[in-house]
């Protein structure tokens, strides 16, 4: 059951939260957070990276579309 | 590359008001990772440039917690405590910052940003009210700050002459004793647990609830955290901000096409203020200490395990790698990805009020004042010192 996981390049700020967190997941490319892989097996520090991301630039959905996090 | 000097006190002398000691600039160049001797616990490394400043802040390999307790290089006399959010490593960093992440995203702030107004425009009513001459650190920079915190945090304002007082304390770096320091901490923290028992009585749906329901219900942090949790975010939501109003008024006041250029385009202001944030500096400390695990290869040269290391981000926001002439203030920089919030983990987790309410103070005053000016010289500005963020004593102002 893969997640995927969407980081929207124009609200990121680039505060380095979400490549601290999960440093295997996330990657900071011109200031900017990607994804290191859109698609990732379950991985609850994923979750923590979009929870704790002050822009709320990370949603991570499972694989019926369901949103996992940020919790709203 | 950085070992053939004796180690430099530090810090560079006390706080010149928005400048920094002379000596940085050429430091940034001649050697990017200076020794310095720290007024307790020895040697450190302090790093200038961004790129280092960065990989410090937010490289786990750089720890704060292995700083608690321990007789590390530091500013102040007292130790690092495990009960700090400010003092942790992920994962239990992690565990601390998502119970209060939600209430200071950027959707949340907007939401507080008609608030934040209505509060500007109260205080700007009552300075009104006053007439000149008015010092708009005591009346407007210091109580805006303090309003929205109070009310996000659900800290009573009555208590303000109370935790202002203690946490001026907590803050001292050479205006206090180390016992007069500890006793001002353990006053916040008496206090704070006042206010955490007021919420198993009488639960409330501010941070500070959000926090006792998650200590009570779920079991996510403990008494301590939750107590040292709340002192923090009251004092970093306060002084922090209220400081930076001061700073950017007084460095306003210092370049008239700046404050020219606001007046003329208020929709200059959230540019305004990143540049502002990036320029004018805030602390006088060299940052916390970080403790390298393993032996790290930084671009200014390697830093050993068990060694300590500052970054320095106000040499950071002045790296001329990264910012194009970067001593001029400039309101139109295209790219500004400054450091002045930190990096990572640690990045501070009240940014967006942050910025949210600079533009705010900065708008409404310029606004309701446009013929605002300083009622001293610009020079005879008084800036705290012996402290770990700077801001004027007082601004007093005539319109």
């Amino acid at each position: 059951m893969p997640w995927r996981i969407d980081v929207d390049r124009e609200t990121c700020v680039g505060s380095g939260m979400c490549t601290a967190i999960a440093s295997n997941r996330f990657v900071l490319v011109a200031d900017r957070a990607r994804a290191v892989d859109a698609t990732v097996e379950p991985d609850e520090a994923v979750l923590d990276a979009a929870e704790s991301c002050p822009m709320e630039a990370i949603v991570v959905r499972d694989e019926a579309g369901r949103v996992l996090a940020p919790e709203r | 590359m950085s070992t053939v000097h004796e180690p430099r006190a530090f810090p560079f002398g006390e706080p010149d008001g928005l400048r920094l000691p002379p000596l940085f600039a050429t430091l940034r160049e001649e050697e990017p990772m200076v020794r310095v001797r720290m007024p307790y616990g020895g040697d450190a490394w302090l790093v200038l440039r961004y790129d280092d400043v960065k990989t410090v802040l937010a490289d786990p390999r750089f720890s704060r917690a292995a700083t608690v307790d321990a007789d590390v290089p530091r500013m102040m006399p007292v130790l690092s405590q495990d009960t700090s959010i400010l003092s942790m490593d992920p994962p239990h960093h992690t565990r601390l910052r998502k119970l209060v992440a939600k209430a200071f995203t950027a959707r949340r702030t907007e939401i507080l940003r008609p608030r934040t107004e209505q509060i500007a425009t109260d205080l700007l009513d009552a300075v009104e009210a006053q007439g000149p001459p008015v010092d708009l650190v005591q009346s407007f920079a210091l109580p805006l700050p303090i309003t929205v915190i109070c009310e996000l945090l659900g800290v009573p304002q009555a208590d303000r002459a109370d935790f202002r007082r203690w946490s001026d304390g907590v803050l001292a770096t050479t205006s206090l004793t180390a016992q007069e320091m500890e006793a001002a901490m353990n006053s916040l923290l008496t206090y704070m647990a006042g206010l955490v028992a007021e919420r198993r009585r009488a639960p409330t749906g501010d941070v500070l609830g959000t926090l006792v329901r998650a200590r009570d219900e779920d079991d996510r942090l403990t008494e301590d955290e939750l107590v040292d949790f709340g002192v923090t975010l009251l004092i970093a939501g306060h002084e922090t901000t209220a400081n930076q109003i001061g700073n950017f008024v007084a460095a306003l006041f210092r370049s008239p096409p700046h404050l020219a250029a606001l007046r003329a385009d208020p929709g200059l202001v959230p540019a305004a203020v990143e540049e502002m944030l990036r320029l004018v500096p805030l602390g006088s400390g060299g940052g916390f200490v970080r403790i390298a695990l393993e032996d790290v290869e930084l671009k200014a040269g390697l830093v050993r395990r068990g060694e300590a290391v500052m970054a320095d981000i106000l040499n950071a926001n002045r790296d001329g790698r990264v910012f194009a002439d970067p001593e001029v203030l400039d309101f139109h920089r295209e790219n500004n990805p400054h450091l002045m919030f930190g990096h990572g983990v640690h990045h501070c987790v009240g940014a967006q009020l942050a910025r949210m309410e600079l533009q705010v103070a900065i708008t409404a005053l310029l606004r309701r004042f446009p013929s605002l000016e300083l009622d001293v010289p610009a020079d005879e500005v008084e800036f705290s010192t012996g402290k770990l963020v700077r801001g004027p004593v007082a601004l007093p102002v005539r319109w």
